[in-house]
């Protein structure tokens, strides 16, 4: 039955996520400041997670189910005050838990995935000229005997400078759309396929973004993810649906890093106001609340209405159901309050919340691009908008 | 363990009370609107559902169901999507016997919850609004005083529902001690008590066919059996919150359905010559009205799931989605009237019937409880 509390072995995990994320405070703003700088594996005195795995095993069959579980321990990690890793997810599964891994694992052969299953990923389907509008990508791919090979340029390539290889969109076929869009496994080292630079950001410094070109770049036949050379009329191909839905299932992960940051700053303010005397009284009416009560619960009303919609797509997909609506409607409602929130709570704190003696301003950094990559709200508002009012993706732009 | 997931009871519930709501209550919603008066047959059509008695124990002749805040939310979430004004006076009498399951003494649930359980429907409500703008239940100015093993009574009380025909009120005041909520007592008041005095209230501008009584109490002397509670009292945090996810639900409801009639539409308008549904300005206020109805019910669940508990985070999860509610479902019929235009104004179709609705759910401490 409907539920929303949590078992006592699952708070103590939540607790020990947070333990965990805060063990390396001291570094924070240090990455933050030296954005050229990769933190290593492991920092000093960082806690990892091995604090929180043996926790796990004492989970019962009738615990929140895992993926539900995941965003609560996602939006719990990414609120502290320890994550330097900026896209910090609640489980570190190794190195190779790129968004091109993700692609992988959804869309490549069951040989594609065993071959390059242990290389860390990126994701690389944006260009200069395309973001959203994916299906307008210039970056071609051409076959040349048992040879693709790849001309075009990609920005905004997460884990772009420290990934092994990236999953590249081009077309082969401009005239054919979106069904002309294929995905190829591109192996650093390529030659043709160049690192141009590493962007700098206003938030999440320490995950890196890099800008590649490909010129005359020339891979071998089986990168074709997926394996299907076709261009099927009318629809997308196996590959680029594959990879439409990769973004299905990350979605609501996205959403709650930008909850995490939202929940972070609400929490510091909180805390911060009840020092100077200001807190919220939850058993009075409205009308007996002062602006800076109100402000407060109307920014954690917002929070958990947020939180819900992530742990509801989550749990739409742990019982097998469709999410992709709910997936779309927990992402516009993260990207929402990671801006709100943390602007609400520099607001009430005043002056100094701007200074760097404190994290509050970073949670605004930070959050800020949960409400783009991946699909901006407005993107998220199309999506839902579409399914609501039966629209196809032509009838609706 | 989290879980978005309705009992099997539950889900039955909301699907024949969603063929009821849309079938029977909504067509007749203008009418009734209109003619500012409740038929007595809507309350005994909704009566027959049993979902008051469902939860009254078999020593009583009720049902013998869990007492179920959840199950009530989603009850009126569904009976609010069909006509909110006739969901309050279906469910107005829950308030009473829903107090009396949680907090009632043996003595107190003997003499009043069999006569509940019956066929025929029994009006009574609760007593809680009160004239001064800027109302709060933990500061009420209706007072209980003790006097030898009794009590006083003296106040006024607003907007009571069914207050024309209830035979038993129960009226909230602030006993001699503690401090805002917790100084907040609840009596069991006969509608011929003395010093009680009950007249129509002029009109309202949501809810408006919802009979409404305005109540004085002029020393009104009482038994110490009518303490609610017996010498333990009640806990009034946890009363006054169910009232509120319980207007807070019908408000939901309220925002579903006004989105629902939007959706339609901006697909058969046509202007400056496609449907308007076609244009992001209307499209994307379409989805934020989505977003925020989905949103909403599980704020609504969440509360009233934890209040079903006694969870200790039920006050502030009650508050949040109070707050929540109070934003959106406003907003949500607003847009929808909006997305009209002139039409949304004439009283032709229902758009500004449910926005009438929507501030009164979202103003009031709630009319209905979870």
């Amino acid at each position: 039955m409907a539920d929303f509390r949590v078992s006592d072995i699952d708070q103590q995990i939540i607790d020990k996520v947070i333990e965990v994320g805060n063990s390396t405070t001291a570094f924070t703003r240090h990455y933050e400041d030296n954005e050229h700088e990769f933190p290593p594996e492991q920092l000093e005195g960082e806690m990892g997670f091995d604090q929180v795995l043996p926790l796990f095993f004492k989970r019962k069959p009738d615990d929140t189910p895992m993926m539900t579980f995941q965003m609560l321990l996602s939006i719990a990690r990414g609120s502290t005050n320890g994550v330097v890793r900026g896209l910090g997810l609640a489980m570190p599964t190794g190195r190779a838990n790129g968004l091109g891994n993700a692609a992988l694992a959804s869309a490549g052969t069951k040989e594609q995935v065993s071959k390059w299953g242990n290389l860390f990923l990126a994701m690389s389907i944006t260009e200069p000229g395309a973001g959203s509008d994916t299906k307008a990508i210039q970056t071609t791919a051409r076959l040349e005997g048992e040879e693709w090979v790849i001309d075009g340029d990609k920005i905004f390539v997460t884990d772009g400078v420290r990934c092994d290889g990236a999953v590249v969109w081009a077309t082969i076929d401009k005239s054919a759309g979106r069904a002309g869009i294929k995905s190829f496994l591109v192996e650093k080292g390529t030659p043709g396929f160049d690192l141009v630079r590493k962007e700098k950001k206003l938030g999440i410094r320490s995950s890196d973004t890099a800008a590649y070109s490909f010129r005359n770049c020339r891979i071998p036949r089986e990168n074709l993810l997926g394996g299907d050379e076709t261009v099927p009329v009318g629809g997308g191909s196996a590959s680029y649906r594959g990879v439409m839905k990769t973004f299905n299932m990350t979605r609501p992960a996205v959403a709650s890093g930008g909850v995490a940051k939202a929940r972070g700053a609400l929490d510091f303010a909180t805390s911060a106001l009840a020092a100077e005397g200001l807190e919220v009284d939850w058993t009075r009416s409205h009308a007996q609340r002062s602006a800076t009560e109100q402000k407060l619960i109307e920014m954690e009303a917002d929070t958990e209405a947020a939180t819900l919609s992530v742990l509801h797509a989550a749990w739409l997909a742990d019982v097998g159901l469709p999410n992709n609506m709910e997936s779309s409607i927990c992402k516009a409602k993260g990207g929402e309050v990671c801006r709100t929130i943390p602007q609400g709570a520099m607001e009430l704190l005043g002056g100094m919340s701007i200074s760097h003696d404190h994290l509050v301003e970073k949670y605004l950094r930070d959050g800020r691009i949960s409400d783009i990559y991946e699909g901006t709200g407005q993107i998220q508002r199309l999506i839902i908008a579409r399914g609501i009012l039966g629209y196809s993706s032509e009838e609706l732009t | 363990m989290i879980s978005f997931k309705l009992s099997d009871e539950q889900t039955m519930i909301r699907d024949s009370l969603q063929g009821f709501a849309a079938e029977v209550l909504a067509p007749k919603a203008r009418a009734i609107d209109e003619a500012g008066d409740m038929p007595a047959e809507v309350i005994a059509q909704g009566w027959d559902f049993g979902l008051i008695a469902a939860s009254i124990p078999e020593a009583y002749g009720g049902g013998g169901g869990d007492r179920s805040c959840l199950t009530n939310a989603v009850a009126l979430e569904t009976l609010g999507g069909g006509c909110a004004s006739q969901a309050v006076a279906i469910m107005a009498p829950g308030q009473f016997v829903n107090a009396l399951i949680d907090f009632g003494t043996e003595d107190q649930k003997a003499e009043h919850l069999t006569r509940f359980a019956g066929e025929t429907p029994v009006a009574a409500a609760l007593a809680l609004q009160e004239s001064q703008f800027g109302f709060a239940a933990e500061a009420q100015r209706t007072t209980a005083a003790r006097s030898g093993n009794g009590w006083v009574l003296n106040g006024e009380k607003r907007l009571i529902p069914l207050g024309d025909r209830a035979d038993h009120f129960l009226v909230l005041a602030r006993g001699p001690d503690g401090e805002g909520l917790g100084a907040v007592e609840a009596f069991i008041v006969p509608r011929d008590a003395t010093g009680l005095s009950l007249s129509a209230e002029t009109g309202t501008q949501g809810l408006k066919p919802v009979p409404k009584a305005k109540m004085t109490l002029n020393e009104v002397v009482l038994p110490g059996s009518a303490r609610l509670g017996g010498d333990a009292g009640i806990d009034a945090a946890r009363l006054i919150n169910q009232a509120r996810v319980g207007a807070a639900a019908l408000a939901v409801g309220v925002s579903r359905q006004a989105t629902d009639f939007a959706i339609p539409y901006a697909r058969d308008r046509v202007a400056f010559g496609e449907a308007i549904g076609k244009k992001q300005s209307i499209a994307f206020m379409l989805a934020d009205m989505h977003i925020e109805c989905e949103s909403m019910r599980w704020m609504v669940w969440k509360a009233a799931s934890l209040l079903e508990h006694n969870d200790p985070g039920a006050a502030k999860a009650a508050v949040l989605a109070q707050d929540y509610v109070r934003r959106k479902a406003v907003k949500i019929a607003d847009d929808a009237l909006q997305i009209f235009g002139g039409h949304g104004f004439i009283r032709d179709l229902p758009l500004e019937m449910w926005l009438r609705n929507a501030r009164a759910l979202t103003v009031l401490d709630g009319p209905v409880s979870v």
